[in-house]
């Protein structure tokens, strides 16, 4: 609805409109900016840190950073070796802080985050794993959450809300203590749509409806045929 | 229980985004926050359960277990550790017979660690029910322990009252302002209201010219023109704010808790003089709650600014210009100390830093244009404007103009509060604290810089060691990597949101390898890694808490590489292990009746 702004990213010319977020610009430009946290047409957390890219030399979360007049003519660094090595290095905090174990989890080729391991090549991480002892909270009767596999997101914080637009999701804690929690009493009224939606929206295996499991078998799932990141690469 | 509950909900109108302030007196009234006033207090705010606990869960000083009739809050710090802290613990266990962390059976006393409190000059110190007790003794504890035992009133426990107002009508405090150099700015004698009557009869744009023209920058740390912050604030649409930030929290500042005490009404005048330049007409002053000693001191304050006409409504008799301030209190964070976090924390809400842009200035609290100042940065103004933009630019250097308040603690004659010129060097910084033999200073809390003797002709001022007021200094018989740098580290990891992937999970690595090199099984590679690393955090996230909080370590490598590099054993070829091999098969070993077979 505004005006349009000119900027590079790795010397492709991109065009956006005023007041999209970079990320979904550079989409828009066929060029996927790795992220976990980003969901289009909802407020950006800027939580994860992966779409960091370089403006003009500064460093910047894609998925926070509006276009601007000023952006005009910018020159924006993403495909940059440093920074595929710090969003490599994100992915493998991401799995020592957490309990992934790939082969056996539900979400296994639909999961962004194994996903972008594969995207990195990550083999084993350059870190200890921290086996931090987390908790499954199977009380709600449509899914369940398992904290092993949360990436802290919010995905679900910010988009499952009740009928009266309470928050179903919210953090407990802070720091490396973080956690979700679900509130039940909202949660006892979720309907099956509602359910499933919020087992779509997480990026992981944490929210997972309950009595379905490997419905679509592995090896035809979605990253199984086609990497993250390809539906925006190939267009 | 209901009643008293409800009645407090009802006194903030059941408005959710005064949900900190619900919390808050829940909190005092009871000792905790149960999960039966959890469940009120969502009702009555429309807010979900989780909502409230996540709120809750947050902040160090809210509690859902009762933090005890007599809850203790010792300061954990690198200075207090400096000062004895590890006696006092001790002490403390040792007479009440429960670990830190915990409540006794009986509940009437609890012992809680917590960070920096504000009162580095006059370590180790604590917070009792509210009550701050300075320079405790083991035979204090035991004094005090008894006392708790014996039911007695906690204020009725403080028998010393400190300098200043600390011993006055408004406040009796076991507090020392330790005012070693008073400035020309801050601490100069000053008549209430000059300003404000001046300001008066200005017109607001050119009360924010005088304070361009003055060149000052923020006295919190991050030193950004005011002038400018005011003049964005202005342009932008909405409904103006003045919020103060006196939440303090950096470790080893502890400058503006002198100025509340001694200062407050220049700066509420400061903050009223800002609301008149920007339009606005209600301010916040957003008050740790490690402050709130202050409480009935402070408030007196503004009652009698209100009867002077200096607040309220028709301010010195001039239509239109009312201001009106409340004070919010925060509750255990030192990330509230980002200007994001705090107006988070403001509407109720947990301290997380907001993504930037908007920035305050165009969409701060409730969505609308709020500016937002250090305590002193708000009391110079005042003098700004009583004495002119020259006078201000004729203190300090070209670069930084006027005084700074420096809060100096740690190995030195004379810890306190300085007020300086911009542009004095640290070596004549240390012969004014009285510092001799000095190894290392903390330039600017942890995060800020660690610097060593080759440094100590530099300037304090913005273009060369900018601080926001604190200088810790290390003498030469600490153990600068274990002292100083894994507790700074340790504080980091304790006060992160955890939003950001990096912040929450790069810094507790570090440390551990910070650990395996102070345990004597690090290698060189091991050094190279925490400086690789450790500038990821500046590139990655989010606010200023995880942008430093690899700095004491990055600063150390910096400056005093030689200390890692001693504590290296290991040669190319030999093999050393992140842990100890045979104490770790110890238990299993025992378990199984064998002994282990390793050396």
């Amino acid at each position: 609805m505004g005006n349009t702004i000119k900027f590079k990213i790795d010397g492709k010319e991109c065009t956006g409109e005023e007041g999209q977020m970079m990320l979904d610009a550079a989409a828009d430009n066929g060029i996927y900016i790795p992220n976990l946290c980003h969901l289009r047409n909802s407020i950006p957390a800027g939580s994860c840190r992966l779409c960091t890219i370089k403006m003009n030399g500064r460093p910047q979360a894609a998925c926070t950073t509006p276009l601007t007049p000023d952006c005009n003519g910018m020159v924006i660094e993403s495909n940059t070796p440093e920074l595929i090595d710090l969003r490599k290095t994100i992915v493998e905090l991401l799995f020592v802080e957490g309990n992934h174990f790939c082969p056996s989890c539900e979400k296994s080729g639909n999961c962004d985050l194994q996903g972008l391991a594969y995207r990195f090549q990550m083999m084993v991480p350059q870190f200890p794993y921290t086996f931090p002892p987390k908790d499954v909270d199977a009380e709600a009767p449509k899914i369940y959450l398992d904290r092993n596999r949360c990436i802290l997101c919010k995905k679900c914080i910010r988009s499952v809300k009740s009928d009266s637009g309470k928050n179903i999701f919210a953090f407990f804690k802070r720091g490396a203590k973080l956690e979700i929690r679900i509130d039940h009493e909202l949660a006892a009224s979720l309907t099956d749509e509602q359910a499933l939606k919020a087992m779509e929206i997480c990026p992981v295996g944490a929210i997972l409806k309950k009595e379905i499991g490997f419905k679509v078998p592995i090896g035809k799932r979605k990253y199984d045929t086609k990497p993250i990141g390809s539906d925006i690469e190939n267009k | 229980m209901k009643a008293k509950l409800e009645s407090i909900i009802k006194n903030y109108k059941n408005d959710p985004n005064r949900l900190m302030d619900i919390l808050l007196d829940v909190q005092t009234e009871f000792g905790y926050i149960s999960s039966e006033a959890i469940q009120i207090i969502a009702q009555q705010t429309g807010l979900s359960k989780v909502d409230v606990e996540q709120t809750i869960s947050f902040y160090h000083f809210f509690s859902f277990k009762p933090v005890g009739k007599y809850a203790v809050y010792l300061n954990d710090n690198v200075v207090a550790n400096m000062m004895g802290r590890k006696e006092i613990a001790k002490a403390f266990e040792q007479e009440v017979g429960c670990k830190f962390g915990k409540v006794t059976a009986d509940g009437v006393i609890g012992l809680h660690n917590t960070s920096c409190i504000g009162m580095n000059d006059q370590e180790p110190s604590a917070i009792i029910n509210g009550y701050v007790f300075t320079k405790l003794t083991s035979d204090k504890v035991k004094e005090l322990v008894a006392a708790f035992k014996a039911g007695k009133k906690v204020d009725d426990m403080i028998t010393t009252f400190g300098d200043g107002a600390n011993n006055s009508s408004t406040l009796k405090a076991m507090v020392n302002n330790n005012i070693q150099k008073k400035g020309a700015v801050i601490f100069s004698e000053y008549e209430t209201g000059a300003s404000l009557k001046k300001v008066g009869a200005m017109n607001p744009d050119d009360v924010i010219n005088e304070v361009k023209a003055s060149n000052i920058r923020g006295r919190g740390g991050a030193g950004f023109p005011t002038g400018m912050k005011w003049e964005f604030c202005k342009r932008a649409k909405g409904e103006h704010y003045i919020l103060c930030n006196a939440d303090e929290g950096e470790p080893g500042t502890f400058k503006d808790r002198v100025i509340l005490t001694e200062k407050s009404a220049l700066l509420f005048e400061g903050m009223t003089i800002a609301g008149y330049a920007i339009g606005a007409s209600q301010g916040i002053l957003y008050l740790r709650n490690e402050y709130k000693y202050l409480k009935s001191h402070l408030e007196n304050t503004l009652e009698e600014l209100k009867k002077k006409n200096l607040l309220g409504e028709k301010i010195s008799g001039k239509d239109g210009f009312n201001f009106n301030i409340r004070i919010q209190f925060g509750a255990g964070a030192y990330v509230c100390g980002e200007e994001s976090a705090l107006i988070e924390s403001c509407e109720g809400k947990r301290g997380e830093p907001r993504n930037r842009p908007p920035f305050p200035v165009q969409k701060g609290y409730l969505n609308q244009p709020t500016v937002i100042n250090n305590v002193e940065t708000l009391c110079s103004v005042v003098r700004i404007l009583e004495k002119g933009s020259s006078w201000y630019k004729s203190l300090g250097t070209q670069g930084s103009s006027g005084t700074k308040l420096l809060s100096i603690s740690g190995d030195c004659k004379n810890p306190g509060i300085y007020e300086i010129e911009w542009g004095m060097t640290i070596k004549d910084m240390l012969t004014m604290a009285g510092a001799e033999k000095t190894m290392a200073v903390q330039v600017a809390g942890p995060s800020g810089r660690c610097i060593a003797p080759n440094e100590f002709n530099k300037k304090i001022a913005y273009e060369e060691l900018a601080t926001g007021g604190a200088m810790i200094i290390i003498g030469q018989n600490r153990n600068l990597l274990k002292d100083v740098v894994l507790n700074f580290t340790n504080f980091f990891i304790e006060e992160s949101c955890g939003s950001c992937t990096p912040c929450r999970s790069l810094t507790p690595i570090l440390k551990e390898k910070l650990e395996k090199i102070l345990n004597g099984n690090g290698r060189e590679e091991d050094i190279n890694d925490l400086e690789r690393l450790g500038k990821m955090m500046k590139t990655l996230n989010r606010c200023g808490l995880g942008q430093t909080a690899a700095n004491p370590i990055l600063t150390t490598i910096e400056n005093f590489r030689e200390k890692y590099e001693s504590l290296i054993k290991a040669t190319e070829d030999e093999k050393i292990y992140a842990f100890d091999m045979a104490a770790s098969v110890q238990e299993s070993c025992a378990a199984v009746n064998r002994k282990p077979l390793l050396n």
